[in-house]
């Protein structure tokens, strides 16, 4: 069963990075070793972030066409 | 060197092991290169190209990783350097794997081997394999090995750096001229696969208000739920494609969704633009995560499909066409099916896509091998799915769906007798045979190689999911599964597009810069959309069905990118002053720089009026000038209007030849200037062993 959720957890992972949404726990750890006392985004403000910069384009992003 | 850098196998087994697949992966591709004349199973080909990548990945790839890149697994990468928990975040390399396919993997190398069927199944096929292990892996895995060193820069900044900023603006002029193109190329597939077809035309329309449910719902109602959102957008997809069928079998119902392809287009290029002015949460997003999960669900469906039916390739091994004849594009093998079959073999888009994300989230330098070539030789095994879909169905069949009516006909009967004529013996209850086993009217002159994958792909699915009576519902599911994510594309291009207008005009008018203006949006947007309308619209009214014209251009296109991306890592190795290596970039470069010159000085100036656009304007041109009509022009404003567009497209070549040849120029100097330097010369960062060693 946790072999089952553990999979799980990387079948997720993938798939959220597969539509350019990376690891939130990840982030969340970033936060806290390195910028302890600073303000950490909740998971919907961190989705909506990461959604808005994926389709941003400027000149160091241009999203393939083909 | 440690053993991770061992080229050659240190031990026995290892050694047994790879003399195996090479023996195996031989004799595969022996069989299947030199079978004549009876049908083959595909099982040769998906066998031979499985050897072939893994020799290619162990060896190839492993000697460019480690000996002419000189990857350095503990050398700091930027996802640690500048993590940010954001946009650099050290990633498990198979989950980036994941997202560096989803973001290779489009409409291209599924479109191109099916164009390029026509000469047969083997040219196609040789150049996927060579095309990939010797050029399109090789870039993508360097392009992203220099980015990595970059912090993650983009193609068009590295070019800049280490080449100038002459080649960067030319690179970037490139750029805009692809996107323009390939948006007109891709919309055009769409139209194509839809015009007269209701029950296609019910489910792509279907999936904007399903796109549009699901963006609020992820935004409003259960906000950031990827999951659920996708859940129910299957869902909502999947009602859609069957009550479809009910669509094209009532004849009310019918007539609202029944098209022609000029209409389609005006369709298209409307919804283009208001796709690409709506916020990205709404339509664009919603509609990306449904075609990426889709894509990824669908390919490795037809993966399993092809393993299980192990379907017979009926298209010969050459045909007649090698010569220049054929009826789906003009030219002879040599340079044209090199620019045909452009993704899956090697594709100047992938550069700016390993230029993009992809670099700032690598792990460390090594997995440029797994992540860079190792996602490349994927993508080309799903150009070969899509030859072996394409080769799996009748060729009589073939040529009637991928020949334009002004070649074959619009009845049955004439298709029939034509492309019997060529000595692919079909008969029209054939031909309407295969069009009602799929729920369509007709399947004559659908080109574009989207409906010829659909037919393939419903023919295997069929035969291990449902039986015959499923046929109709894969073919559709085929249809909207790739346009679906043509329309993904054509929304984000045209904003891509729009960005690049923006910045060009706004060295002349500095507020048109402002992307964040609504007005500058939507005036962008409409110049965007304007531009490859026009392309598009031209190919559908164009009587030679705009594929002919149009893929040709776009094959130019992008391997002109991939040619000036292959120039920059030769650049980068002479500066690096590792020259010694530079052959595994000058070798695809050199190829590349004579294809797509020898492409686009053909396209332009060939005497030959089928190929060459200039010979094509005079041919009209003088007829008109006669007072003439020539077929297929109907009236003498239509004789204009093709003068007119050959110019056009005639001149669009003749930049392709300058961009390339520009950046060729540039390359050189930069290298004489390399080698005249003792020291290496190339601007990196993150000389810094990664602490705690390797990873």
């Amino acid at each position: 069963m946790n072999k089952l959720r553990i999979a799980y957890g990387w079948a997720q992972r993938a798939a959220r990075m597969m539509i350019g949404i990376p690891d939130y726990e990840t982030y969340v750890q970033h936060r806290k070793t390195f910028h302890p006392n600073e303000s950490i985004m909740s998971y919907e403000e961190f989705f909506f972030e990461r959604q808005s910069v994926r389709y941003t384009v400027s000149r160091d992003r241009m999203k393939g066409c083909c | 060197m440690n053993d991770a850098a061992a080229i050659v196998p240190t031990t026995v087994q290892g050694k047994l092991l790879w003399a195996v697949v090479a023996a195996v992966g031989a004799i595969s591709l022996g069989v299947f290169a030199l079978n004549r004349g009876e049908a083959i199973s595909a099982s040769w080909l998906v066998v031979a190209a499985v050897c072939v990548y893994l020799i290619a990945y162990r060896f190839y790839a492993r000697f460019i990783a480690y000996r002419a890149l000189g990857a350095d697994a503990t050398r700091q990468t930027p996802a640690y350097r500048r993590n940010d928990g954001l946009d650099y975040v050290p990633t498990n390399r198979y989950v980036l794997f994941g997202h560096h396919f989803a973001a290779i993997a489009g409409a291209g190398p599924l479109v191109g081997p099916v164009l390029a069927a026509q000469m047969g199944y083997l040219p196609g096929t040789l150049w996927l394999l060579a095309g990939v292990v010797f050029a399109g892996a090789v870039q993508d895995m360097t392009v992203l090995f220099l980015s990595t060193r970059r912090d993650g820069r983009s193609l068009g900044e590295i070019i800049r750096a280490e080449m100038g900023p002459a080649p960067g603006t030319i690179a970037g002029i490139g750029v805009l001229l692809i996107c323009i193109i390939i948006l007109a190329v891709l919309a055009l597939v769409v139209v194509n696969a839809l015009k007269g077809s209701p029950w296609g035309t019910f489910t792509v329309f279907c999936t904007i208000p399903i796109a549009l449910i699901m963006g609020v719902y992820g935004r409003y109602v259960r906000p950031a739920r990827v999951g659920e959102m996708s859940a129910i957008g299957a869902v909502f997809l999947i009602v859609a494609l069957l009550y479809g069928r009910t669509v094209a079998e009532t004849p009310q119902l019918a007539a609202l969704f029944t098209f022609s392809g000029p209409s389609l287009a005006l369709i298209i290029i409307g919804y283009g633009y208001v796709a690409s002015v709506l916020p990205v949460w709404l339509l664009l997003a919603p509609r990306d995560y449904l075609s990426t999960f889709m894509k990824i669900g669908t390919v490795g469906l037809l993966a399993i499909g092809i393993l299980l039916v192990r379907p017979e390739l009926q298209m010969p091994a050459l045909t007649q066409f090698t010569d220049g004849t054929g009826p789906v594009w003009a030219g002879s093998l040599f340079p044209f099916l090199f620019i045909t079959i452009a993704c899956g073999a090697v594709s100047g888009w992938h550069a700016l896509i390993s230029s993009g994300t992809t670099p700032k989230m690598i792990e460390n330098e090594a997995q440029v091998q797994f992540i860079g070539y190792g996602a490349m030789l994927m993508e080309s095994f799903v150009g070969v799915m899509a030859m072996i879909a394409a080769c799996a169905i009748h060729p009589g069949a073939y040529f009637a769906m991928n020949s334009a009516a002004a070649v074959i006909g619009t009845t049955a009967t004439q298709a029939a007798a034509t492309i019997s004529s060529w000595g692919f013996v079909v008969t029209p209850d054939a031909l309407a045979q295969i069009a009602q086993d799929v729920g369509e009217k007709t399947i004559l002159s659908r080109t574009g190689g989207a409906p010829t994958l659909a037919v393939g792909m419903a023919q295997i699915l069929a035969q291990f999911l449902g039986g015959k009576s499923m046929m109709a519902i894969w073919y559709h599911f085929a249809i909207l599964f790739e346009a679906l994510f043509i329309l993904t594309t054509v929304d984000a291009g045209t904003r891509v597009c729009r960005f690049m207008i923006q910045d060009l005009v706004g060295n002349a008018i500095p507020t048109f810069r402002e992307t964040k203006s609504w007005a500058n949006n939507l005036v962008g947007s409409a110049i965007s959309c304007a531009m490859w309308g026009y392309f598009l619209y031209v190919g559908i009214i164009d009587p030679f069905g705009g594929i002919w014209t149009l893929w040709p251009l776009f094959g130019t296109a992008n391997q002109m990118l991939a040619a000036i991306a292959l120039m920059l890592c030769t650049v980068v190795l002479f500066k690096m002053k590792r020259q010694q290596y530079a052959w595994v970039t000058v070798v695809p470069a050199t190829w590349l720089v004579v294809c797509t010159v020898s492409a686009g000085f053909e396209k332009a100036f060939s005497s030959n009026p089928a190929v060459g656009f200039f010979a094509h304007a005079t041919k009209f041109g003088s007829a008109a000038a006669a007072g003439e009509v020539l077929a297929p022009a109907k009236t003498l404003g239509d004789m204009t209007r093709i003068v007119f567009n050959d110019n056009l497209d005639a001149m669009l070549a003749v930049v392709f030849i300058v961009v390339v040849l520009s950046t060729l120029a540039y390359a050189l100097i930069s290298i004489r200037k390399a080698l005249a330097v003792p020291t290496s010369t190339t601007q990196e960062m993150g000389a810094v062993a990664l602490a705690g060693g390797t990873r």
